[in-house]
């Protein structure tokens, strides 16, 4: 069981009397690209949440490189190695692109409230790190013109890739992204799918939930299938496209009963 | 080295204090110094109330609580009559270590009390455990239920000056003795000590600008704009958003009690009516009009508006023109006046890139964005 | 403690606690509609107070306490088109600032035009020294009054709500204000009534209980405080919560008084909203999650 990063075992989480999740139990081995698909509602932002101590679930547990983080507060999780991105985008908006990415250096370093109120030597070189830091995430992501740039001034393709560098500066283990191809065209979703490839090649697991489906067959190694907060189907790309439940679930039935299973 | 560069408006403030005084003494108009030392003792409140409303994002109408807790704290300490407990082992033992001394007051009565320092340094512990504990559950609530909750506690802390007999009740108390801050420099209100007053308390008021302008700019400061502008964001970045929330909150106290205590040694009194909501409200007027996130803005706005009100030049309509102030900025100006002036601020600006970042990046208010709760 | 005693401490304190009632009442309107905490709503009565003292001078009592809630409500639609209305996309804690720096300068004002002094309204039946006895204590027949024109008030309000159209109109504004646009609701005028019917209930609260407790420029802004102690207590946006809380705070003052020093009166509000606000800041009346939501 080395190889599995992340598990959560029969997460439950309801609001108000709305089951958003049901015994959802699924595992991301270390190295995968692993998808999370379903309809609108079907609570895979939930899972996202409860993976992250957003919210805490009220069965179940999440485990992470063998530990039990079930309900860790969402600060807590991201020193931890787990990092993520939002359905709608979260940056800091009259904050800098740079100073953006530069924040999400904040698990990895240290200086405190009395460091920065005196301006201690220590912090000098800590500061420069975490500049030099993001600058080169910026620089590898092609956004180090926008450096300077006011993060809210952005064009909304950009502002996505910037959330991404924020989320990647953390020096993340696995990395959570909600709908990173929301909002984007085609070349930009092509661009973001050789990024993800690419970041997964460095050895960063990656838990996407995605509704572009040319985005998910392409690059994940396994597709989760949440419908009305179940899962309803797990395997590789090919196969869940022609699963009938899966197929019933997007068109509805009659497209269901004319596929192979 | 370009971490002095953000330094310059301290340099720039200190030539223009001295400047200030020379012209003071010169024209033989140095009786205006006693409210321009006031003023820097109530910036102090606001400096650290800018830190919390600007750059944490987090409302308190009830700061001046904070200041009053400092305030009084000092002044009791300091004015309580241990006298006729000087047999007692308690008081034998805090006289041996030479925290209550004897001394005449003005009535020339003998009275054994705290010396100045341990008041002060128990002013602050009491200041900042208050606002630890209170603190503690408020800082978790958004919105306008933070606002009222530091507005409850404020409308406490009056209450209880108000009523306590040994706090002197409406009449506050009074003959606090002077705060030797080292042999030789002494905080107190009479006449031949003015200069030295000044410069003690506007120093005081560019090390804790020094402060906090080194926190804005650390890491800590980042973390704590991020929170600002997006809370969720920042949690999910690893930042720990109720402890640093909470650590702000205290530290503002802190600067408002600091404030207070010295305030009140350089009155030689104290009264129920720093403890008032008008002003708390007008802290928050004041933190407001400068621009909420601008340090500078702020202090330049609490010098102005406290030293006019207290020569009196708003006459009995002093309460009305914060009020007023809250509401002309609110309407027309949520980033504060100072933000208007872009193009001059620019101009000084381009010249530091540090600075150039915190006033057009960080010069957002609360107030401006539609975000509807917390 | 004898029984008529407690009668009397009883009364005396559902007759406060109705007034704060009226005032939470008032929040709620408001609050339903905008989110607003409007802080100001203190100041309603007094206003409506003062302005019916100084007609009462001229007119009889009834026209002058007519008179003055006419006025008063155009005030609030006033305050509301000229303060509220033209600030767009702001936060709503921008709103709340700005209905502080509205009460001061009301209170100012009043201050200005009428000065420090206490004034009242006189007994709307015979004089303050007529009382009727009730279980053994005497009460006086003001306290009728006041009992009387809240419950009035609630009822109206209730019927109001459920009833008419416009108050339909006004609910429906306050669930769903886009929804409610689409159904063909001038939205931004619901905005204004619930100013206006705020501030006429205010006006008409603070007449009914000036012959009682006097009538002084100040006395706006620890009615706002508690109101909204009463309002939270109730949970934001209930109404009926708030006129059981009002009753509940005013007979917790009461009994404070009786036990302990008048003193420490006022620090029973304050008390109790810290309470609620760190214990249970959606009220006692609602369900924590759904009362998460709809704080939310």
């Amino acid at each position: 069981m080395d190889n599995v990063l992340l598990e959560t075992k029969s997460l439950h989480r309801s609001f108000g009397g709305v089951h958003a999740i049901k015994d959802v139990s699924i595992q991301v081995p270390r190295g995968m690209i692993k998808a999370v698909i379903g309809p609108n509602g079907a609570g895979k932002t939930t899972l996202f949440n409860l993976i992250a101590g957003t919210i805490p679930p009220q069965k179940g547990e999440v485990t992470f490189q063998g530990r039990r983080i079930t309900a860790w507060k969402p600060h807590v999780v991201a020193g931890l190695g787990i990092a993520r991105t939002f359905q709608t985008t979260k940056l800091f908006p009259h904050m800098s692109v740079l100073e953006n990415v530069m924040v999400g250096r904040h698990p990895r370093t240290r200086s405190g409230f009395l460091a920065g109120m005196l301006n201690l030597p220590c912090t000098w070189r800590e500061d420069c790190e975490i500049r030099d830091k993001a600058s080169a995430i910026l620089e590898d992501l092609g956004l180090a013109q926008y450096a300077q740039e006011t993060a809210s001034n952005l064009p909304f393709g950009r502002q996505r890739l910037v959330e991404f560098a924020r989320a990647l500066a953390t020096e993340p283990i696995l990395l959570l992204l909600d709908e990173p191809a929301a909002g984007l065209n085609i070349y930009e979703t092509k661009e973001l799918s050789e990024l993800i490839l690419k970041i997964r090649d460095r050895g960063i697991t990656c838990l996407i939930v995605e509704h572009d489906m040319s985005l998910v067959m392409n690059i994940s190694d396994d597709v989760v299938v949440l419908d009305q907060g179940q899962k309803i189907a797990e395997g590789p790309p090919r196969v869940i496209q022609r699963n009938p439940e899966v197929i019933r679930i997007y068109l509805g039935d009659d497209y269901a009963q004319n596929s192979e299973s | 080295m370009m971490r002095l560069r953000r330094y310059w408006p301290v340099a720039a403030g200190a030539l223009a204090l001295i400047a200030l005084q020379a012209a003071l003494s010169l024209t033989g108009a140095t009786y205006y110094m006693t409210q321009i030392t006031m003023s820097a003792y109530y910036a102090l409140v606001v400096i650290g109330l800018c830190l919390l409303m600007g750059y944490a994002g987090q409302a308190s109408l009830g700061h001046a609580g904070f200041f009053a807790i400092g305030g009084y704290t000092v002044a009791y300490m300091t004015t309580v009559n241990l006298l006729a407990y000087r047999d007692t082992g308690l008081v034998r033992a805090l006289h041996s270590l030479g925290l209550v001394v004897q001394w005449r007051n003005l009535y020339g009565a003998e009275v054994l009390s705290f010396s100045p320092w341990p008041a002060f340094i128990a002013a602050l512990v009491l200041t900042g455990l208050i606002a630890f504990l209170i603190g503690m559950p408020v800082i978790r609530l958004k919105g306008h239920y933070l606002a009222m909750a530091t507005l409850g506690f404020g409308l406490i802390v009056y209450r209880v000056v108000l009523g306590t007999r040994s706090l002197g009740q409406a009449d506050g108390l009074s003959n606090v003795p002077p705060f030797p801050l080292i042999p030789g420099l002494e905080v107190n209100g009479r006449a031949p000590f003015r200069i030295q007053n000044y410069y003690i308390a506007w120093v005081m008021v560019l090390v804790a600008m020094v402060l906090a302008i080194n926190l804005v700019n650390s890491r800590v400061g980042r973390a704590l704009r991020s929170i600002h502008q997006s809370e969720e964001a920042a949690h999910s970045l690893g930042v720990n958003t109720y402890r640093y929330k909470l650590a702000v909150f205290v530290l503002s106290a802190l600067f408002a009690a600091v404030g207070g205590a010295l305030m009140t040694h350089y009155n030689g009194s104290i009264g129920p009516s720093e403890a008032t909501v008008m002003k708390s409200v007008r802290y928050v007027a004041i933190v407001a009009i400068g621009g909420m996130a601008n340090l500078w803005g702020a202090l330049l706005m609490a010098i102005l508006l406290n030293f006019l009100s207290l020569r009196g030049v708003f006459g009995t309509f002093d309460d009305a023109v914060f009020g007023a102030i809250l509401i002309l900025i609110m309407l027309f100006a949520p980033q504060g006046l100072l933000a208007w002036k872009k193009g001059t601020f620019y101009f000084f600006a381009r010249r530091l890139p540090d600075k150039a970042r915190e006033s057009e990046k960080s010069r957002m208010s609360p107030f401006s964005r539609g975000r509807p709760h917390g | 403690m004898n029984f008529p005693l407690i009668v009397q401490y009883g009364l005396s304190g559902i007759t406060v606690g109705s007034i704060y009632a009226i005032v939470a009442v008032g929040f709620n309107i408001i609050y339903s509609t905008t989110g607003i905490i409007n802080f100001a709503q203190g100041e309603f009565l007094i206003i409506g107070a003062m302005m019916a003292i100084s007609l009462y001078q001229v007119v009889p009592l009834w026209l002058a306490i007519a008179l003055a809630v006419i006025v008063t409500t155009i005030l609030g639609g006033l305050m509301e088109v000229v303060f509220i209305r033209p600030v767009r996309n702001a936060s709503v804690l921008r709103l709340i600032v700005i209905t502080i720096g509205l009460s001061i300068l009301i209170r100012e004002a009043m201050l200005h035009i009428w000065d420090e002094q206490p004034r009242y309204l006189p007994y709307f039946t015979g004089t303050e020294s007529s009382t009727i006895a009730v279980f053994g204590a005497y009460i006086s027949l003001q306290v009728l009054w006041v009992l009387g024109v809240s419950a009035v008030i609630v009822a109206g309000l209730t019927v109001f709500f459920r009833f008419t159209l416009l108050g339909r109109a006004m609910r429906a504004c306050a669930d769903d204000r886009m929804a409610a646009c689409l159904c063909g609701i001038n939205d931004r005028w619901m905005v204004t009534l619930s100013f206006m019917l705020s501030a006429g209930i205010g006006a008409l609260a603070g007449c009914v209980i000036s012959p009682v407790t006097l009538t002084q420029y100040d006395m706006g802004a620890p009615l706002a405080i508690k109101g909204f102690t009463v309002a939270i207590l109730g949970g934001l946006g209930n109404s009926m919560a708030a006129v059981v809380a009002g009753l509940l705070l005013g007979l917790l003052e009461a009994f404070v008084v009786s036990q302990f020093a008048a003193a420490y009166k006022e620090a029973v509000a304050i008390v109790v909203l810290l309470l609620v606000l760190v214990f249970r800041p959606t009220g006692l009346f609602v369900r924590r999650e759904i009362g998460a939501l709809r704080a939310a």
